[in-house]
């Protein structure tokens, strides 16, 4: 009987100690950037990026150059990346936030401020990615790599005579025959967000009646749409499971280059607008080699390392120094103006909405039935 | 169990007095407690105690950007359970769950009896071959069920072929039960092996013996028998089948939300810890709660 | 055990009918699992249409650094957990089916928690405790700890104890502890009792469980990807970021690697098992 309580109670002290600590621990003020040369190496680095997003062979040619050693490891959504980086610990020192995680690592205080004198390629930065709404100053992250969510179309069973808008996901009277070949992301903001822009409103908004018309909208297509899908959207294009797809501009484009007919593909951003989402480089805020970090960060901002790197994963660089090498094919359809039906202006960020953010999650569930 | 006499040797005659028997009986619950205690402290370290943790966070409050703020408690997230969207996720998955276990029970059953009635090496051989395909990815293997259910795959061609008639597989809730009862089919088999495989073969010789057919021998000798494999195989294909969430957006097409794709949401895309929390919590007792009164029907203790 | 008699060898249509379902079962386990192997081969970077035959995806498994790291780590993590909760599951399964003791109930209720929480709920909770009790360590006693595959394989004992308990216990359950009694009346330890009389008729519930871990162990994704940290990736992980950039026979390639190994593995320990003993299994 004495040895259980005694068990019980150790258990509940322990507890109890625990919570203490995570009380206490809670707002962890982010050091002051760390105060670095450039060039400077403190260990090895250890990096926390996106699958596939950047190429092994190039990570060994840092490590190589300055005598040290990397780790890659992986995740797939920002949302499982945040908690790993905030709860401290990880043990990671760079990491590639999309644009709305910044700006909310940034108030949760889970990135080291960057010490730029340590960053002098920060210049090659191309002027279009100064002054970016989620860290305005840029205290805390750089553009890593860019792109934009819009439709792909396999143009030899659509044909080419269709409007350059969004109703062709969500207008029957386009695309009925399609039904059951139409497929939309599987993430709350892109697809609310592409609904939203139909009909003329802001993917950013928190207003209820707009966001509720949008899950009408997207009620309505559930039905006619084969999968909701982020992963394979551009698979199931080129496989012919689709022949609609909501999707990222650099994986189609891969995917098209990989058919033995591209030229029956085409992607584009609709008229009515789409996303442009940026990834960035930051560092940890207890990242346990920050030199190294900031040393790899302006070594990836050569001009060299930024178009091997696009090359590589053929999204779109923000490195103002690196478009000039980048490759043909890159290079045709990234500047393709017909691309962007709506214009450059028509392109949106996603913000992080606050605690509008579970609406939107709701509506998302409520809408898919 | 009753406790164990001590060795009676012939030249000393022990008496067993109700001391001696009281303190036999200490002992043995002492043997237990400490055969038990490894295992329920390594369970208390790292389970009971981040469980404590979850249970915390339920009660705390998201603030605006998706953290979780420990001060302020509440029971917000417990109210937002009674929702009527909750609600109908719940029920969808457990009609979904509950489907799946009858299948795998049904299928599972026979195969682990046949199973059970080989010789022994075949039998060893036969159960690690059931394993065997699960050592594989269970991502991959859901990937190419979607390329067999595919519209272009090996299925609809078969069907096509023998003159079925056109019909889509994937992305369907069938797809989905598919899948599920493929993932958790081993879970039912194993236990169901285990239990069938150490009942005496001569219970059934003597019900055959009696005049009793092969199905009143199954009702009425075998399947009581066995019914704690059945129990087991039923819980451990259950509760997994109602938390699962990759299976329903691979072969579903994420088109119908279940309560694990739900959770998942709550802690991945809303970043909403402590609904998710207070989800995860409230599913966990309503399922201890099940299993108690499962196992209580089953004549067990729990 | 007993001999088969004819009495109770199912015949007739029941005989027709177990053959079928038995062979139909195997068909459908294997169903995905031979696209799998066949496609892995396919030179077509689309998993569903066969391009030719070729081995590119299993030089490009080779010459990935990371995914041959990973799926070492896998490996590393799976023995590991497999063994220490096939131990534990089995202390546990015994205590719980043998004894009576203060706290049994608890216990009970204790063990089946892993069972039946959400994944993502454990891989929540583990990494917030983990977070915390290392920074505990760290400022309390000094230990500096990180996380990292310690961690992984702590989690993953976790729950496969709970496993491996309910495999054995279903096999206990009906038992009759009156072989062990007579055994311990013979003079007997208990744990000679243990070893001679009980285990070899849980050994199949033992090696059940013991199959399960591996399985839990080897396939999770969302608990290793909380609570890992630098170098902790491991094979599903891996497989699983991949799938996030694009279906490819690579993914194929890697899975049947993983499978051989895996098989490998078992045989290795089968064999092992079999030379020390001898005779085989009882």
């Amino acid at each position: 009987m004495n040895t259980k309580h005694w068990l019980r109670l150790l258990a509940g002290l322990f507890t109890l100690t625990l919570l203490a600590a995570a009380c206490g621990s809670d707002d962890d003020e982010s050091s002051g950037g760390a105060d670095c040369e450039v060039g400077e190496i403190d260990g090895d680095l250890a990096m926390y990026n996106w699958a596939e997003y950047i190429d092994e062979e190039q990570l060994q040619e840092f490590a190589d150059e300055y005598g040290i050693s990397y780790s890659l490891d992986s995740y797939d959504s920002n949302e499982a990346m945040q908690p790993i980086v905030s709860e401290g610990g990880s043990g990671f020192d760079v990491i590639v936030p999309s644009d709305y995680m910044v700006s909310v690592m940034i108030s949760a205080g889970s990135l080291m401020p960057l010490n730029y004198d340590a960053i002098p390629n920060s210049s090659n930065l191309s002027d279009d990615f100064s002054n970016l709404y989620f860290d305005p100053e840029g205290g805390y992250s750089l553009p890593y790599q860019w792109g934009t969510t819009g439709i792909a179309v396999n143009t030899a069973v659509v044909g080419t005579d269709f409007p350059r808008s969004w109703g062709i996901i969500f207008d029957p009277a386009i695309s009925g025959q399609f039904d059951g070949q139409i497929q939309l992301l599987n993430d709350p903001r892109e697809t609310m967000g592409a609904a939203l822009k139909y009909l003329g409103y802001s993917m950013n908004t928190t207003s209820e009646d707009e966001l509720a018309e949008a899950t009408e909208l997207v009620a309505a297509t559930a039905g006619r749409l084969a999968a909701f899908n982020t992963d394979s959207a551009d698979e199931f294009l080129t496989s012919g499971e689709t022949v609609i797809a909501h999707g990222y501009s650099g994986d189609m484009f891969v995917q098209f280059l990989e058919t033995d007919n591209p030229g029956d593909y085409v992607y584009f951003v609709p008229e009515e607008g789409g996303t442009r989402w940026i990834d960035n480089f930051a560092i940890a805020h207890d990242a346990p080699h920050p030199c190294t970090a900031h040393t790899f960060i302006n070594w990836m901002y050569g001009a060299d390392q930024g178009a091997a790197l696009t090359n590589w994963n053929y999204y779109n660089t923000p490195n103002a120094a690196a478009v000039a090498g980048l490759d043909e094919d890159l290079l045709d359809f990234v500047n393709d103006p017909a691309v962007l039906a709506g214009g450059v202006d028509s392109l949106e960020a996603l913000e992080d909405t606050g605690d509008f953010e579970v609406n939107y999650s709701d509506a998302f569930v409520e809408a898919k039935g | 169990m009753t406790a164990v006499e001590a060795p009676a040797a012939d030249e000393e005659v022990l008496e067993v007095t109700p001391e001696f028997e009281a303190a036999a009986e200490r002992q043995e619950r002492r043997r237990g407690f400490l055969l038990a205690l490894p295992e329920f402290g390594y369970l208390t370290l790292f389970f009971a105690v981040p469980l404590v943790i979850v249970v915390v966070y339920s009660f705390a409050t998201r603030n605006r950007f998706g953290g979780t703020d420990l001060s302020g408690w509440n029971v917000d997230s417990y109210v937002k359970l009674a929702e009527p969207l909750v609600r109908e996720i719940f029920f969808r998955s457990v009609w979904l769950a509950a489907l799946t276990t009858v299948i795998c029970l049904v299928i599972g059953y026979p195969f682990a009896y046949y199973l059970a009635t080989r010789s022994l090496r075949v039998r060893n051989v036969m159960l690690v071959f059931v394993m065997i395909p699960f050592w594989t990815n269970f991502l991959v293997r859901n990937y190419a069920w979607r390329v067999i259910l595919g519209n272009d795959g090996p299925l609809t061609k078969t069907t096509e072929f023998v003159g079925l008639g056109e019909h889509e597989y994937l992305f369907t809730q069938t797809a989905v039960v598919l899948g599920l009862v493929y993932g958790f089919l081993p879970f039912m088999i194993l236990p169901l092996y285990a239990a069938i495989e150490r009942i005496d073969r001569r219970l059934l010789e003597a019900s055959r013996d009696l005049y009793a057919n092969g199905f009143q021998s199954f009702r009425h000798v075998l399947l009581p028998l066995s019914m704690p494999g059945v129990i087991a195989g039923s819980i451990l294909c259950f509760i997994p089948s109602l938390g699962a969430y990759v299976t329903p957006e691979i072969l579903g097409g994420a088109k119908t939300t279940l309560l694990g794709s739900y959770i998942v949401t709550q802690f991945l895309t809303a970043r909403n810890w402590p609904f998710g929390a207070a989800m995860s919590f409230v599913l966990m007792a309503i399922m201890l709660a099940a299993t108690v009164v499962y196992f209580r029907k089953g004549g067990r203790t729990l | 055990m007993s001999k088969q008699t004819s009495a109770v060898e199912p015949h007739g249509w029941t005989k027709f009918f177990l053959h079928t379902n038995g062979w139909l079962v195997y068909f459908f386990f294997y169903a995905p699992i031979l696209l799998l192997v066949v496609f892995s081969f396919s030179d077509s970077r689309n998993v569903g249409t066969w391009g030719g035959w070729t081995l590119e995806w299993y030089a490009e498994f080779a010459e990935s650094r990371n995914a041959r790291s990973a799926l070492s780590t896998s490996l590393q993590i799976a023995l590991v957990s497999t063994v220490v909760s096939v131990v534990l599951g089995t202390m546990s399964a015994l205590a719980l089916e043998r004894f009576e003791f203060r706290g049994k109930q608890v216990f009970d209720a204790l063990l089946y928690l892993p069972i039946i929480i959400p994944d993502v709920t454990m891989a929540v909770m583990l990494l917030l405790f983990f977070s915390q009790f290392f920074e505990l360590l760290g400022t309390v006693f000094g230990i500096e700890l990180a996380k990292g595959v310690g961690s992984i394989t702590l989690s993953h004992i976790a729950f496969s104890i709970s496993f491996v308990s309910v495999v054995v216990r279903a096999r206990l359950a009906g038992m009759d502890s009156k072989m062990e009694e007579a055994a311990l009346d013979l003079y007997a330890t208990r744990w000679q009792a243990f070893r001679y009389v009980t285990m070899p008729q849980i050994l199949p519930g033992i090696a059940g469980g013991g199959l399960l871990a591996m399985t839990l162990s080897l396939d999770d994704v969302v608990i290793t990807q909380f609570v890992t940290g630098p170098g902790g990736t491991t094979l599903p992980v891996y497989v699983f970021g991949l799938i996030r950039k694009g279906v490819t026979p690579l993914i194929n390639a890697i899975s049947v690697v993983m499978l051989v190994a895996s098989m490998l593995l078992v045989v290795l320990s089968l064999l092992l098992e079999r030379s020390r003993s001898g005779s085989g299994t009882a």
